[in-house]
């Protein structure tokens, strides 16, 4: 092991770190003579090309792996004709997008209906710039990471207002209203969320966040765990995906905000969506699930290789809750909200922000402070849910379909025949 | 010559920007390439549900869009102060703690406030 071990450590063909791979193109450049300025533009330009790489390689599995799973969950197989288990669908999909005639109608002849799907796009691609995917791996280590995030994740707003406004269309403006009512009540849960993470690390860089939870040995979620129900749900909605799409609703408002929108324009708002979900996956995996440190596991396997694993474990929790939940109403999205998830999140950053003094002013051990944090906010996180859900949750009336099991209701006969199994019995029906 | 470090990370997420609109420019211009144009007038009619529209597209919304942009609006300027008390709360004094429980305090007011006088509820009965 060890032998193996002395075999890859610090050389180029050590994949553990991939910054391994390029020291020597840089000592190669510092000997011709390259300034510091040229070295580190070619190192962020070789670290773009990897992000931009990964980003349509990923455009391209998620279309497969969203419908497959999508398919099995209910019961169907999924694309499964072109090639093994239909992997080359998703090749096809583009090639036709593609092909599609672009169609710009005539009443939407702005210049904002070209822009709005770019717009769109971009900001995914801009958010997975800053994760850290290694201890040597970042390629813009931000001090305002976290800051520099949720400003890009709510242009989705901006784009989407676009789209549904320029297309002159009456559906595509209400998907877009319906669009700006949701997305901009979600923004405040996202932040007070997320404000527990800047407390606790004292910083807005995503790379010191990950060292935090190495330090303390714990990931964010244990310390964390209603920030991450809170930004979960939140996320979710901002994502416009099935359980909160009232925007894209198909059977009210024909296709919502990109009704207009056909070929290639409309690919980029499909990809744009996949994209978006990797991107806020990434996010997840890195506040919530220690990034590429993983309890002395990161030290064997490449740290890109787990944030990767854990990227697709959070986004299958995505597909999961599409396949599962049908759509909210308007209403229902916007009390949970602003009546349940907003004060939720206010709460959690007083009593995060009393630990972290108590913890700085009383000077005890991490190992006495981590266990009591967890406890507390765990149970915190219980109780506020139990709380809410017993004062604030509708009461619904619930109709005996079992007469049987209650004597004390008087249920009228049907008008129609008794079955003979009741009749023999001789039950209240 | 000093590289600012600072700089270059700005530098790097200026160019992952820039290669992603590249990116979203070759999609484009393949289709653009790719796909058949026409000039037909039809083809270039509003879809909006499958028949001819009817009518203005700028319609009338309901004006609680209005008032949930501007309670939007107070909470997410608390966002502004609430970030760079969140970074310096450890080095800053016992009283920053305290008085941003009362700027809680007071948001937390106007919440309950705005809920009780029924702003939250989207269908009033």
């Amino acid at each position: 092991m060890t032998m193996l071990l002395d075999l890859i450590t610090g050389y180029w063909w050590d994949a553990r770190d991939l910054s391994n791979m390029t020291r020597p193109l840089y000592e190669f450049l510092r000997d011709q003579g390259v300034s510091d300025a040229g070295i580190f533009v070619i190192s962020a330009l070789l670290g773009t090309l990897a992000i931009i790489s990964f980003v349509g390689a990923v455009a391209i599995i998620n279309i497969w792996v969203e419908r497959r799973v999508v398919g099995r969950m209910q019961s169907r197989l999924g694309p499964n004709r072109l090639g093994p288990f239909g992997l080359l669908q998703p090749i096809a999909d583009a090639i036709k997008l593609m092909q599609k005639e672009v169609l710009q109608p005539a009443s939407a002849p702005g210049w904002i209906y070209t822009v709005a799907p770019i717009a769109f796009t971009v900001p995914g691609i801009a958010i997975l710039a800053v994760i850290p995917w290694g201890r040597n791996m970042v390629l813009a280590n931000l001090d305002v990471g976290l800051l520099y995030i949720l400003g890009l994740s709510s242009l989705a707003v901006l784009s989407v207002f676009m789209a549904g406004y320029s297309s002159n269309n009456k559906y595509s403006l209400f998907g877009a209203m319906r669009v700006i009512a949701m997305l901009v009540s979600y923004e405040i849960p996202i932040v007070a969320g997320l404000l527990g993470i800047v407390l606790f690390a004292g910083s807005m860089n995503l790379q010191e966040i990950v060292l935090f939870q190495e330090e303390h040995w714990a990931f964010m979620i244990m310390l964390q765990p209603l920030a991450f129900l809170i930004y979960f749900f939140s996320i979710s909605a901002e994502l416009n995906r099935t359980p909160a799409d009232i925007a894209e609703a198909e059977s009210e408002i024909v296709g919502g905000y990109h009704t207009e929108y056909s070929g290639m324009k409309f690919g980029l708002f499909y990809a744009a969506e996949l994209i978006n979900a990797v991107a806020v996956s990434a996010i997840i995996a890195t506040l919530f699930l220690g990034g590429w440190w993983t309890y002395k596991l990161d030290e064997f396997i490449p740290g890109w290789m787990l944030l990767i694993g854990k990227i697709y474990g959070v986004y299958f929790i995505f597909v999961w809750t599409r396949g599962t939940l049908p759509r909210f109403r308007i209403d229902q999205l916007l009390a949970f909200a602003w009546k349940w998830l907003t004060p939720m999140a206010l709460i959690n950053v007083i009593v995060v922000a009393a630990e972290v003094l108590l913890w700085n002013e009383t000077g005890w051990s991490d190992w006495f402070w981590i266990p009591a944090i967890i406890a507390i906010n765990t149970a915190l996180c219980v109780g506020l849910i139990v709380f809410f859900v017993k004062v604030f949750a509708p009461k619904f009336q619930r109709f005996p379909t079992r007469p049987r099991f209650y004597p004390g209701i008087d249920v009228p006969s049907l008008p129609a025949v008794t079955p003979p199994d009741f009749a023999r019995k001789g039950g209240p029906a | 010559m000093p590289f600012d470090a600072l700089l270059g990370n700005y530098l790097a997420v200026f160019l992952a920007t820039i290669v992603g609109f590249g990116l979203i420019a070759t999609a484009l211009i393949a289709a653009r390439l790719l796909a058949p144009f026409s000039k037909e007038e039809n083809k270039r009619t509003s879809y909006e549900c499958g028949m001819t529209p009817i009518g203005s597209t700028r319609a009338q919304f309901s004006f609680r869009y209005y008032i949930f942009a501007i309670l939007f609006i107070i909470f997410d300027v608390e966002a502004v102060f609430l970030f760079p008390w969140a970074v310096t709360l450890v080095d800053a004094s016992k009283t920053a703690f305290w008085e941003m429980i009362v700027f809680i305090g007071v948001l937390g007011a106007g919440l309950a406030y705005a809920w009780k006088k029924g702003v939250l509820q989207w269908n009033r009965e």
